[in-house]
Formats: structure tokens, C-alpha cells, sequence
């Protein structure tokens, strides 16, 4: 039972929650970009979390499910179709064999989020399926390739006894100005009182070279005092602010380690936001309390759980 | 020392702001202490230099619970004396021939020696991971001999070799997989650092002691090694 690859988009990658343990070597830890997104889209089928799913980014993509089974759509706003009626996403549904899903261009968001009942059946390699294609690592062949047309991804079949939607209060909108919480840690302190005042006080854009690995940024830039700096652990959503002073928001494929000094990090909630920016969005960044961000996630980390 | 929350699930611990073999030992010592030690509850732990970030599992502890979790388990570290009691020693084979050391040329260049006295330079020292990062089991190793000491490429390179042996500044270090790179190239191992087939993946890990052992072009095809056109 599988779900056949007619059309693979620009980018869809298999990706769980990551591949976690390894960083002491230097695996980076991948996993889905959109935390949000990707959790819901598990819970709607009551799949365990951290089950494979097909992240789109995007869109431009088309499979044809090979069997019946209840499938789940979260992510980015985006035209998508089964056999040409349109379905809602941040929702579940039901697909029979032979059903063609059609997914079109993102006209909201970046990154939609497809699941499946059980989720999609893959080896693991170091315990996760996470894509990571700098590395070589994950995928369906395991070797760390993008989804291709033609790919059949593996599926239980599974068919839910009922069908859901997300509630609208956790349904994203995706927007054109956002605000970013940032955390004051790593070298925040050692930053000036007035790179500290141009990063809060101006507005920030995403460049077209941001990918999995790291958002670059376009704005005023911001000055530092370091001259060089030793290379440290890079912890999810560092901001880094190389000589050039342009921030560096570092994501799921970052480098491990790096050795730039960082604004802090970016609130974990914030990065599924992030994830689903395009270039040409607008930044304002605001500062978070770390231990309210922190309860935050622990419930929302509490909630998704099965255990 | 110092201990910081990073992000809702990180801490990081600072050893020093200077890079010493010293405390590169005392890094490595404390990485394996919180390693062991903290296996139930930690996602991830990354030593480097003079740091050690981990980051925890939010549904079994929190941050205030773990930074004092590990200021307790750090007060109580008794660390032996530098170099004493390295348990993990590598000897990797390297093939220093002008056809695989695509930099040989600048490195005499630039330090004014022969390249038959930088490999005899290089290959004399001992050298500790000082960190890893940048690709999957690719190793910081210091300090490399001072007359040696070569900066980056000004235009780094498309494609680095797979097993290359390059310098870059007082370290040294190899690419365990094809990929881009600035550091100076100098020789190649025949050597797999990084393979999923092996139980501990990576050929190196922090605080281990690297040696390299120079090795002639039929000793290095016989083990493997690969010599492709520039």
C-alpha cells in the first residue's frame, strides 16, 4: 500500500521530528520545519507523534493514493484537490484507492504538511527519517534525496472513523509582517545598547537565500564587538550576526556547531511561524521571557504527546 | 564556569574563553561525565572548544531543574591533569603525495619551507579534537605547529575530497565526505570517518588523540584510497 509520486513539487521531503542524539558528531538533527503544522497534522489521524510525513514546500505537487486510506493536510493555504474537489486543509479525510490528490502553489505559507493514518512507512536511519540532503542522510532510499516522481511511499492503509478539522484558534494566519520572539541568550549581553536598539527598532526581510538550514536576513545592520569568536554549539533558532551584521536565523539542518556571536534565539513557537515565511516577508522581532516560552512549550509538547 | 539557558530547552556551559589544551581535556572529561550521567533526560549534547551545549527533554525536566542538575554534577567532576589519561588514541594513515595535496604549492608558498619538511611537521605532532561540527565526523584537531600555521583560502573550494587532509590556521583537520571547502589541502587518508555501518559512526570523538602517520601512494591504493584528477 503506497502513495505514488506523480509530481514531486520543487522541494517535498519524508521528515519526522527529527533525528536527535548525533550532533556530538556533527549530524545536524533536520526534522519538519513547521512544528505547529506538522503535530496537528499527525493528531488529526491520532497518528503517534513524530510519524513520517511528506513535507511540501511551496506546492506544485501530485500523488495518486495506490489505497484507501485517511490522510490529514496542515500548512500553508494552498488550492488542494482529491479527483478535482477541492478539500479544506488543517483537516483529515478519506482517500479511495486510485484517488489523485493535487496540491497547487502556496498562496499563503511556505510548507504544507501532509500525513497519513499510521504514517508513511520508512526506514530510519539513525533513528529518523528526517531528509537531510547536505548530509546524505534520510529519505525514502535513505540516502538523503528529495522525493522524485515516480516514488511509492509506503502506508498502512489505514481508514480513521472519522474525519477532523484543526480548531480555528490554532489555525495559523500566515502574513506578510511578522513578529518574531527572540530570547536574550548566548552574546545578547556582550551586544551594545545600540545594536541591541537597531535590531528591536527596525524591520527585517527574508532574503531568497534562506533554506532548512538558516534564514538570512536583510536590514540595518547590526554592529559587534567581537573581533573573532570561538566555535560553539548552535542550539535551534540561534541568531547569528556575522561581520556583515546581517542576521542569521539557524534552523532544522543547521551546522552544529558555529562561530559567529548570536542575538539570542528566536521562541520556539515563533520558528514554526518562521518556517512558513517566504522571502520578502517583513521581521520585527520583540523580546520574549524565557520561562514563559519555555511553559508554553511544555504544554503544547504535553498536549501533542501520546504518551 | 558558566552556566546559561540558550533557548527553551538548552543550556550551555562555558569552561573558558580561551582555547588550551587544558581546556579542551577538561571539556572532553565533563562531556563524558554529563553524557553518562544525564542519558534519560538530554536530546542532544555538543562539546566544542571551551562550551558544552545540551539541550534536555521539556516533558522529564526543566530549566531551572537542569541547570541545577548540572551544576551539581559539574561541582563534583574531579578532573585528572591534562593528557594524563587519554583512553582513546587514533593513528590515521595519510598519503602526503604531490598528486593528492592539491595545496602543496601554496603552503611551501606561503611558509617559505619545502613541502617535504610541512609533511614531516605535520606528522610529527599530536593532536587533540578539539571539536566536531561543520559535516558528519568532521574533527577540529590542535594545535598544529606553529611554522606550519597557513590562513584559509582566500576563494574556498567547489569540491574538496573525500578523506582529505588539510590545514587551515594552528589546526588541522580531514573531510569525511566529498564536499566544499577552505582549508589548505595537504595529503589524504584511505580512511572512512564517518560510517553507519560502525557502531560508534564517527572515527572521532572530542578529547580523543590524533596522530598521522605519512604512508606511500601503493600502501595507500591497497587500502583503498582514491586519487582522482584535479
Amino acid at each position: 500500500m503506497s502513495l505514488m509520486i506523480e509530481k514531486s513539487g520543487a522541494l517535498s521531503l519524508l521528515q519526522d521530528l527529527g533525528r536527535f542524539g548525533f550532533q556530538n558528531i556533527g549530524v545536524t538533527p533536520g526534522g519538519a520545519m513547521d512544528n505547529h503544522a506538522f503535530n496537528w497534522a499527525n493528531k488529526l489521524l491520532n497518528n503517534p507523534q513524530g510519524s513520517a510525513q511528506i513535507e511540501i514546500t511551496v506546492g506544485g505537487f501530485k500523488a495518486r493514493f495506490n489505497d484507501a486510506t485517511s490522510f490529514s493536510i496542515c500548512g500553508a493555504e494552498a488550492p488542494i484537490s482529491l479527483n478535482g474537489k477541492i478539500i479544506t486543509t488543517w483537516s483529515s479525510h478519506h482517500a479511495q484507492s486510485g484517488d489523485l490528490l493535487e496540491i497547487g502553489y502556496a498562496t499563503k505559507g511556505l510548507r504544507i504538511y501532509l500525513s497519513v493514518a499510521g504514517g508513511f512507512r520508512v526506514t530510519k536511519t539513525l533513528n529518523s527519517c528526517s531528509t537531510v540532503m547536505r548530509d546524505k542522510l534520510g529519505g525514502l532510499n535513505q540516502e538523503g534525496q528529495k522525493l522524485q516522481d515516480g516514488d511509492c511511499i509506503p502506508y498502512l492503509g489505514n481508514l480513521v472513523p472519522f474525519s477532523r478539522k484543526v480548531p480555528d484558534c490554532f489555525i495559523v494566519d500566515y502574513r506578510k509582517t511578522i513578529e518574531i520572539g527572540v530570547l536574550p541568550t548566548y552574546q545578547f549581553n556582550d551586544f551594545s545598547l545600540v545594536a541591541k536598539n537597531i535590531f528591536f527598532s527596525s524591520e527585517y526581510t527574508i532574503t531568497p537565500f534562506s533554506n532548512r538550514m538558516g534564514y538570512r536576513l536583510n536590514g540595518p545592520s547590526i554592529p559587534s564587538n567581537y573581533s573573532d569568536f570561538i566555535s560553539e554549539g548552535i542550539a535551534l533558532g540561534a541568531i547569528q550576526v556575522p561581520k556583515n551584521g546581517q542576521p542569521i536565523i539557524l534552523m532544522n539542518d543547521r551546522q552544529t556547531i558555529g562561530g559567529y556571536p548570536k542575538m539570542g534565539c528566536v521562541c520556539n513557537k515563533d520558528l514554526s511561524l518562521l518556517a512558513q515565511s517566504p522571502p520578502g516577508t517583513k521581521i520585527q522581532f520583540v523580546l520574549k521571557d524565557l520561562y514563559a516560552t519555555e511553559a508554553q512549550l511544555h504544554i503544547e509538547m504535553n498536549y501533542f504527546s501520546n504518551s | 564556569m558558566k552556566v546559561h539557558p540558550v533557548n527553551e530547552n538548552s543550556v550551555i556551559i562555558y569552561f573558558s574563553d580561551k582555547v588550551s589544551l587544558e581546556i579542551a581535556d577538561k571539556v572532553s572529561q565533563a562531556y563524558q561525565v554529563l553524557k553518562a550521567d544525564l542519558e534519560s533526560i538530554i536530546v542532544d549534547i555538543i562539546p566544542s572548544y571551551t562550551s558544552i551545549l545540551l539541550s534536555f527533554n521539556l516533558r522529564k525536566t526543566n530549566l531551572r531543574d537542569f541547570i541545577s542538575i548540572l551544576h551539581r554534577i559539574l561541582a563534583n567532576i574531579n578532573y585528572q591533569p591534562a593528557s594524563s589519561n587519554i583512553a582513546n588514541k587514533i593513528i590515521l594513515p595519510v598519503y602526503y603525495g604531490e598528486d593528492v595535496a592539491w595545496d602543496h604549492k601554496e603552503v611551501s608558498d606561503y611558509t617559505g619551507l619545502p613541502f617535504s619538511e610541512i609533511v614531516s611537521l605535520h606528522a610529527s605532532e599530536s593532536y587533540r579534537v578539539f571539536a566536531i561540527g561543520f559535516a558528519p565526523g568532521f574533527a577540529y584537531l590542535g594545535n598544529t605547529n606553529p611554522l606550519i600555521s597557513v590562513p584559509r583560502k582566500s576563494d574556498p573550494r567547489k569540491v574538496v575530497p573525500k578523506g582529505s587532509v588539510a590545514i587551515a590556521d594552528q589546526q588541522s583537520a580531514v573531510y569525511p565526505e566529498q564536499s566544499p571547502g577552505g582549508w589548505q589541502i595537504i595529503g589524504r587518508t584511505p580512511i572512512n570517518l564517518f560510517d553507519l555501518t560502525q557502531p560508534n559512526l564517527s572515527k572521532f570523538e572530542m578529547g580523543a588523540e590524533v596522530k598521522f602517520e605519512a604512508i606511500d601512494r601503493n600502501t595507500f591504493l591497497a587500502m583503498g584510497g582514491q586519487i582522482d584528477a584535479q
